[in-house]
């Protein structure tokens, strides 16, 4: 199911992280992703696998590159299918107030 | 090179090329998971189209670039309502439904593109906007109930 490969593809550091920084700079290739990161381009492959057969990350080619996108379309199913249409407003409030106190981090 | 006025958006549907042809061209369709706006068009190259909300009111216009039903659109786009979009010109967006290894399941791929870098339009009004029409599209198709979200936040 699509929602299994989703969340198995979110339980993972290493895949959230190169979510993160998709949603830093989209349209990265795999070698700007790579930079500056502590796995083997190897890792980053095989993580960006996954990531797309969960149909988080979507890619283009533009010539000879191969760019990534962070798609965040399958969030908004699993969004929808447990938040009511009246809960949106106040979680997101929630939401603000915690991040303004706790400062901007990962959570794990 | 990163490229940061692209976002490419894929929604895998339980439907028809057909009905998904139909959900995205029709206005009458097209309002009832897309908070009342729709798209008024001939569908044919060189139409002009416009998404309109449900006062009448423009929110974005263009020109049909290619039409192939019901396999391709892109869309030549124009904001028309937030002057500072609107300043940044015209972009692209391309619609592609393909097929996938599963026959009961169809591809949606939605691509919006501009021709400079940091738009505001594309950052700001295209990737607040797409995700949530995309997965209301999926639902209305799949389940007869489109989601419940809010435009312009």
């Amino acid at each position: 199911m699509e929602m299994d490969l989703v969340f198995r593809a979110l339980a993972d550091r290493g895949r959230r992280h190169l979510l993160d920084r998709l949603r830093e700079e989209n349209g990265q290739t795999l070698s700007e992703l790579c930079r500056g990161l502590d796995m083997t381009r190897q890792a980053v492959t095989k993580h960006l696998k996954i990531l797309e057969d969960a149909n988080l990350v979507v890619t283009k080619r533009q010539g000879r590159e191969k760019l990534h996108f962070l798609n965040p379309v399958p969030i908004f199913d699993i969004a929808d299918r447990w938040i009511g249409k009246f809960e949106r407003g106040r979680l997101r409030a929630l939401k603000d107030l915690k991040t303004r106190l706790e400062g901007e981090t990962d959570g794990g | 090179m990163a490229d940061n006025s692209t976002f490419v958006y894929v929604t895998l549907i339980r439907t028809t090329p057909e009905k998904l042809w139909e959900a995205l061209t029709r206005p009458e369709f097209m309002r009832e998971y897309w908070k009342g706006m729709g798209i008024e068009s001939e569908w044919k190259k060189g139409a002009p189209w416009k998404l309109v909300f449900s006062d009448g009111e423009v929110a974005d216009g263009g020109e049909v670039i290619e039409c192939e039903k019901p396999h391709r659109i892109v869309l030549k786009w124009r904001h028309e309502f937030r002057p500072e979009f609107k300043a940044e010109g015209d972009s692209l967006c391309t619609f592609e439904i393909n097929p996938t290894k599963d026959k009961a399941v169809i591809m949606l791929k939605v691509t919006h593109e501009m021709n400079r870098p940091n738009s505001r339009f594309i950052a700001e009004g295209v990737s607040k906007g797409w995700p949530m029409v995309l997965s209301s599209l999926k639902s209305i198709l799949e389940t007869g109930k489109p989601l419940e979200f809010t435009i312009c936040e």
